[in-house]
């Protein structure tokens, strides 16, 4: 080999070396620009996620008589208002009683039904199984209007009754999933060693099985609530001039009577979701880490 | 309990074998039923019956026949209540999947602190009531509201927008409530894929954008799916958002159902209505199911 070549060679070598260097820096200049496009986008969609809720909050401590951003002062007045209108109270108040009832009621019946999903052998299961889910997937309109026409003859429209058998028919499917999944992650020979030992079925029950699908009873629970708490579709057709819940309150005030009022009832609403929620949370977690 | 009670009780459950030689592990058939009774009935008398009377006074209210029918596919109203209902949903659906891949995609790909930071800001949202939000976007799309207020600030505008009531405001706001439906099941799908794969796709030379098309692009498809499905059908009977952000030009077939029970008090059409928009919900879902087991399918063959 001539030194010519050699030297050629080597020169062509260190060019592209050069060559690949330049372009793996300019690939690492390309991947930190798309990389802070993607950044950029991101952030930009979170903001459209969370921002329309953030408003509500300086919103409802604004001074000002009509819809002001951002406030120029700060006041309790709407709170206040909220607080010491009677028809507003009552309308929390109906709200809070349904929900609990409900979350009570579904959660006893979607977890006996889901025992019975998970563990029995009944005709027609599959069939039924699809029928507890869909409340989910029919239009809720659809379940609005069916329920108000069917019930207001009966004397069951506008009144507690009424709303507790609509909501708990909303709310129990959101039982039946959490708790199923609950029911096929525990090991059922804890519950056969239970019998075993002497425990009649209903003790099985209470003293393991039941301990051990905490967790999804506890969700499940948590999710009734809220699927009757901010429900607001059935609560429109269903209300009547005395038993009328606070979201077809707030539905008719934000229609005719837009105050800041509005504002300080959604921070009631959302703060009442996040303590929910949250509590479900810890509850959970505590769970797990007792569990290690 | 003391020692030879147990012991008594354990050879007592010993001699009785189960019936029929069913495990214990499966509860017999009267019990099963016992448990299952409660949310049969309320099946049954909160749901079963109203639906099906609402349904069924379609054909029977003012008169036996297909009246109500007819005079949905008769007026040209009605018909474009329903196309623009779809279309609605489909624009929303659409909307949905393009916002929320990203933020799917972000919260499984992330580091943790910065994915439940993520995480956070999905769920906000949907744990806030839709009345709720629907009020916040009225707040910001009002004459005197946010943007106007913004634009008119800048001098891009003298004279405020209309944006409050229309079919704008209407896929705005809607899509903001639905996207977590979406989110939710991509990012599922998303998490499920082993990180295997995608270590074994950089080792082989390919780069991001070929990891992304070639691995976690077909592999969230079912999320994709559930995600479309869920957002297009919730989309499809909306009630709050359209009925408090929409106006009399954005008309959709929920608002419409809901003005023949409440306003014009014809049930008999507000039935017609519902049947119909139940069964284009169904037919979405049939579809929708089609077309995932066909892809189901493919990515066996492959």
């Amino acid at each position: 080999m001539s030194p010519d070549l050699d030297f050629a060679l080597a020169a062509r070598q260190a060019n592209n070396e050069e060559d690949n260097l330049s372009s793996r820096r300019r690939l690492s200049v390309r991947a930190c620009l798309s990389s802070a496009a993607a950044g950029f986008v991101l952030f930009a969609i979170l903001l459209f996620l969370v921002l329309p809720i953030l408003i509500i909050f300086p919103m409802s401590f604004g001074s000002a008589s009509y819809l002001e951003f951002p406030p120029r002062g700060l006041t309790l007045n709407w709170y206040q208002h909220y607080l010491s209108d009677p028809e507003w109270r009552a309308a929390t108040l109906f709200s809070v009683k349904i929900a609990i009832a409900t979350t009570f009621s579904a959660t006893v019946i979607g977890t006996l039904a889901a025992i019975a999903f998970a563990r029995g052998r009944f005709p027609g299961k599959s069939l039924f199984q699809a029928l507890t889910l869909s409340p989910m997937i029919i239009p809720h309109i659809v379940i609005a209007v069916a329920v108000f026409i069917a019930f207001s003859p009966l004397n069951l429209s506008g009144n507690f009754l009424g709303f507790l058998i609509a909501h708990t028919m909303l709310a129990v499917p959101y039982v039946v999933l959490t708790v199923v999944a609950a029911l096929q992650r525990f090991d059922t020979t804890l519950e056969l060693a239970a019998m075993n030992c002497g425990a009649g079925r209903i003790r099985a029950f209470f003293s393991v099985v039941l301990p051990n699908i905490r967790v999804g009873v506890a969700s499940g629970a948590v999710f009734a609530f809220l699927a009757s708490f901010d429900e607001a579709t059935v609560a429109f057709f269903l209300s009547g001039v005395e038993g009328k819940t606070i979201t077809r309150k707030m539905f008719e005030d934000i229609d005719f009577n837009l105050t800041p009022v509005i504002a300080a009832v959604s921070v009631v609403l959302t703060v009442t979701s996040l303590i929910v929620m949250g509590a479900l949370h810890l509850f959970n977690r505590d769970r797990t880490s007792a569990h290690r | 309990m003391t020692k030879p009670m147990k012991i008594r009780s354990l050879t007592g459950r010993a001699a009785a074998p189960m019936p029929n030689g069913l495990s214990a592990r499966q509860y017999p058939l009267g019990l099963s039923l016992l448990l299952i009774a409660p949310l049969f009935l309320l099946l049954g008398f909160g749901f079963i019956y109203p639906v099906g009377r609402l349904l069924g006074q379609s054909f029977f209210a003012p008169e036996l026949g297909l009246d109500n029918y007819r005079r949905l596919l008769e007026t040209s109203l009605y018909l474009r209540v329903l196309i623009r209902t779809i279309t609605v949903a489909f624009v929303v659906m659409s909307a949905s999947l393009a916002i929320g891949y990203p933020v799917a995609l972000a919260m499984a790909r992330l580091r943790r602190d910065l994915s439940s930071l993520v995480m956070a800001c999905v769920l906000l949202p949907l744990w806030t009531s839709a009345l709720v939000r629907s009020y916040a976007w009225i707040v910001i799309l009002q004459r005197r509201g946010l943007v106007n207020d913004v634009l008119s600030g800048l001098g891009l505008i003298s004279e405020p927008l209309k944006l409050l009531y229309t079919e704008g405001a209407v896929i705005l706001a809607m899509t903001h409530v639905l996207v977590p439906f979406m989110i939710l099941p991509i990012y599922g799908a998303l998490r499920a894929i082993p990180p295997d794969l995608v270590q074994a796709a950089r080792n082989l030379g390919a780069d991001r954008v070929n990891v992304f098309i070639r691995i976690l692009l077909p592999l969230s498809l079912p999320g994709v799916f559930a995600g479309c499905l869920m957002t297009f059908i919730l989309a499809l009977g909306f009630y709050v958002t359209p009925a408090l952000v929409g106006g009399p030009s954005s008309l959709l077939m929920a608002t419409l159902i809901g003005q023949q029970t409440t306003e014009t008090l014809d049930w008999g059409f507000a039935g017609a209505l519902s049947t119909v928009l139940l069964l284009v919900t169904l037919l979405i879902v049939i579809l929708f199911r089609k077309v995932l087991s066909h892809s189901r399918g493919i990515s066996n063959v492959a």
